[in-house]
């Protein structure tokens, strides 16, 4: 896999609709305070902060960017102020000891490999701690109550989606549309687009698809 | 969390004006000491239906709801993130061999319900599963005959306007649809590909968006977003149709009311509804009550009611008030087309295949299952794939990279009624000190080898269709079953009317009464149950019979 993330819609940006009718005030209100308000750490500790970091590095790398989607602070609110999802798995302990144990238990991982810490680890490292997580073949008795790919899958990497994908930078590198109301689209056929859509660059999109 | 941060909208008799920024309507409002005729817990497609039927008839009706009411054209952002407020995010203990998700998967938390997020698709049940046992050999047999269903589909039909096609290809005639069908985007004509090439027919969904205007129900511009909320209000949620007729009728409407138990009387009689509003417990008396909370807080709220009298719940007698609870199997194929297909413009599902609920040869499963086309929102998608995969790192922003051109087809897939799929009280409790429910969920071998047919079926039609570099993922959606109806009393919680056998005057209005789930989504036919239990208390009330 590449290490080079190549979108398809390089000229792309969502934020300029920002004053059309794609753009509504409540979704104003919402976006100007994800980019602007970023929260700073108040749940994890120290060190389990500088290893979900260094987690959200590896799921979601941004080489491509100096200035890369802030994701940690948001995981880091949402379990600080227990924004709940519904769902308490019941192999998994509750939300917040969750995290902890987590955070803990990857960096114990890490100890249990290398005799280092997650974050001071090469990337290849790194990503074969994650792999081994998410294939259930960790080696630290750190996870014992936390079944590794269960929090991998269900709790870990589901959180980074969602607030790696509720931001305009990842919906302009996919071509989304992106916020629409109350204009929406009009032209629904395939390989149709509207003039405030994205518009993709044939050569970038043909090689792509190509590869797949 | 819920009601802590929120304010009261629907009070000092008035009530929000779905269709204006700012604005209200006038709502008659009645105390907690006045014995009203109907105490209904729940404002979604059971809820609301019923109580806008009935306060149309003239009973005096309080519903409550745990959730907001939202005014959509103001509350509602294009952001799957903020939209999280639509729905029941506390917790459920979730176990079993196939955890069920919760939250934003299947739960709303609002007046309106879950028709505020719903994907709209308005399907009806196939005649033959209402007589499911006796007609099929398996499954259970519904208390009501398909074409009294039917004719209630119809009735519902109308008042949600639904837009479908003229001819609807499987089942027996059906009058056509109050509006015409949605122009179908990529994605669905993607369905219809797959599906002319595997010799099967396929329909424009049925879906409650309007596609022409309807009073103040703008048509549907194809934003996208049905399902985190739709703000321009083409969507024809309970919010915006069933909802403002109760207001208009003389219901009132409770906003940010968590109910946590119904209060027995006596002669065996409930006398009211004990909830939660604006940070104190209260009690509203009634002559009847009603549970229209979904099949997870339906059978929270019975057992919880648990009394000396009744031990185990109310309703409880069978000990099968949170039994049989059924999620729909959702598995889905997906794939990678030269096209670009840009499945986020237009409803999610504009397209639908009812084949496998209408053919019975060919099948190693009993049931059936329809499958739609799909136009997931990005956060929505990358979830799926990365829960059902595990993928990560520059593998899965690549694999995202390519969502313009990605092509889905999902199922509803029906699932076996099994008591060991049940909803139950655990030792935990909430923030209101109520008893955290405890879901146990997993799949028979039957319904297995259902999904399995379903996935190499929908794989081939894809592939057919032109699309490659396959995933494939397992989810559930909707919840039915719980306190199931039924003929005889000894084999079910409440009769063909949602009137429960063990109290008179305790009624269920929602999916929990579904003895069997179907292929298809359950949203038209709880409107439709509702429809007709307000009927069938009407017809009783005339009679002296309540």
């Amino acid at each position: 896999m590449s290490k080079e993330f190549t979108s398809l819609y390089p000229n792309y940006d969502v934020l300029k609709k920002w004053d059309t009718p794609s753009w509504n005030d409540i979704t104003r209100a919402v976006i100007e305070k994800r980019l602007n308000e970023v929260p700073r750490r108040r749940f994890f500790t120290e060190r389990q902060w500088v290893t979900l970091v260094a987690v959200c590095d590896r799921v979601m790398p941004q080489p491509d960017r100096s200035d890369p989607v802030p994701i940690a602070p948001w995981i880091d609110t949402r379990v600080y102020e227990r924004q709940g999802t519904g769902t308490h798995y019941a192999s998994l302990p509750p939300q917040q000891e969750c995290w902890r144990h987590g955070m803990d238990a990857i960096e114990a991982e890490a100890q249990h490999r290398h005799r280092r810490p997650f974050d001071k680890l090469d990337p290849v490292e790194q990503d074969l701690i994650l792999h081994a997580i998410e294939k259930n073949e960790v080696g630290s008795s750190a996870w014992d109550g936390l079944p590794s790919q269960n929090f991998f899958r269900h709790i870990l990497l589901r959180a980074i989606v969602e607030v790696y994908y509720a931001h305009p930078a990842a919906w302009s590198e996919i071509g989304f549309g992106g916020p629409a109301s109350p204009r929406g689209y009009v032209r629904l056929p395939e390989n149709r687009r509207d003039p405030w859509e994205a518009e993709e660059h044939a050569a970038v999109a043909a090689q792509r698809l190509a590869a797949t | 969390m819920i009601g802590s941060e929120r304010h009261l909208r629907a009070t000092a008799g008035r009530a929000p004006d779905v269709f204006a920024r700012g604005d209200w309507v006038p709502m008659r409002q009645f105390s907690d000491e006045e014995e009203v005729d109907f105490a209904i817990v729940g404002t979604g497609a059971g809820g609301a239906t019923l109580a806008a039927k009935l306060a149309e008839a003239g009973f005096s009706v309080v519903a409550l709801d745990a959730g907001p009411f939202w005014r959509p054209l103001e509350d509602f952002a294009s952001d799957e993130t903020e939209q999280n407020k639509l729905y029941w995010l506390q917790d459920r203990i979730s176990g079993g061999s196939h955890p069920i998700e919760f939250g934003t998967n299947n739960s709303g938390c609002a007046v309106g319900g879950s028709t505020v997020h719903f994907q709209m698709v308005a399907l009806r049940f196939r005649p033959e599963w209402f007589a499911q046992r006796s007609t099929m050999g398996y499954g259970r047999d519904w208390p009501i005959p398909w074409q009294e269903m039917w004719r209630y589909y119809e009735e519902v039909e109308d008042a949600l306007k639904i837009a479908g096609p003229v001819n609807y290809p499987w089942g027996p005639p059906r009058g056509r649809y109050p509006y015409r069908a949605h122009e179908v985007n990529a994605a669905g004509l993607v369905l219809a590909k797959g599906a002319e090439a595997m010799g099967v027919k396929w329909a424009p969904t049925p879906l409650a968006t309007v596609s022409a205007p309807r009073g103040k129900s703008p048509p549907c511009v194809y934003r996208g977003f049905c399902k985190i909320g739709c703000s321009t209000n083409a969507k024809q949620s309970a919010l915006i149709t069933y909802v403002p007729r109760a207001l208009a009728a003389g219901a009132e409407i409770r906003d940010l009311a968590m109910a946590g138990q119904i209060e027995m009387g006596e002669n065996n009689r409930a006398r009211g509804v004990v909830y939660h509003r604006q940070g104190e417990w209260r009690r509203q008396r009634a002559r009847n009550v009603v549970v229209a909370g979904y099949a997870i807080e339906t059978p929270r709220l019975l057992l919880n009611s648990a009394t000396a009298q009744h031990p185990s719940g109310l309703a409880n007698s069978t000990g099968l008030v949170g039994k049989c609870l059924m999620a729909h199997s959702n598995h889905a194929v997906w794939g990678v087309m030269d096209d670009e297909i840009r499945w986020y413009k237009g409803p999610p599902s504009m397209a639908v295949c009812e084949h496998w609920n209408y053919e019975d040869k060919g099948k190693d499963f009993q049931g059936g299952y329809s499958f739609m086309s799909q136009g997931p929102l990005p956060a929505d998608h990358a979830k799926g794939l990365v829960t059902n995969t595990g993928m990560f790192g520059m593998e899965l922003r690549q694999r995202m990279a390519l969502y313009n051109h990605m092509a889905g087809l999902k199922i509803v897939g029906e699932v076996e009624p099994r008591e060991e799929n049940r909803v139950e009280l655990s030792d935990e409790k909430d923030e209101l000190g109520l008893p955290v429910p405890r879901i146990t969920f997993g799949f028979s071998e039957n319904d297995k080898r259902l999904y399995k047919h379903a996935l190499h079926f929908m794989r081939q039609a894809l592939e057919a269709a032109g699309a490659r570099d396959f995933t494939h993922t397992a989810s559930t959606a909707h919840l039915m079953g719980t306190c199931r109806m039924g003929d005889d009393p000894a084999d079910s919680v409440t009769n063909a009317d949602g009137r429960t056998w063990d109290i008179p005057n305790l009624w269920i209005c929602d999916g929990s009464l579904f003895p069997t789930c179907g292929g298809v989504n359950p949203s038209m036919t709880i409107y439709a149950l509702a429809a007709r239990v307000a009927d069938r208390i009407k017809e009783m009330g005339a009679r002296g019979e309540l």
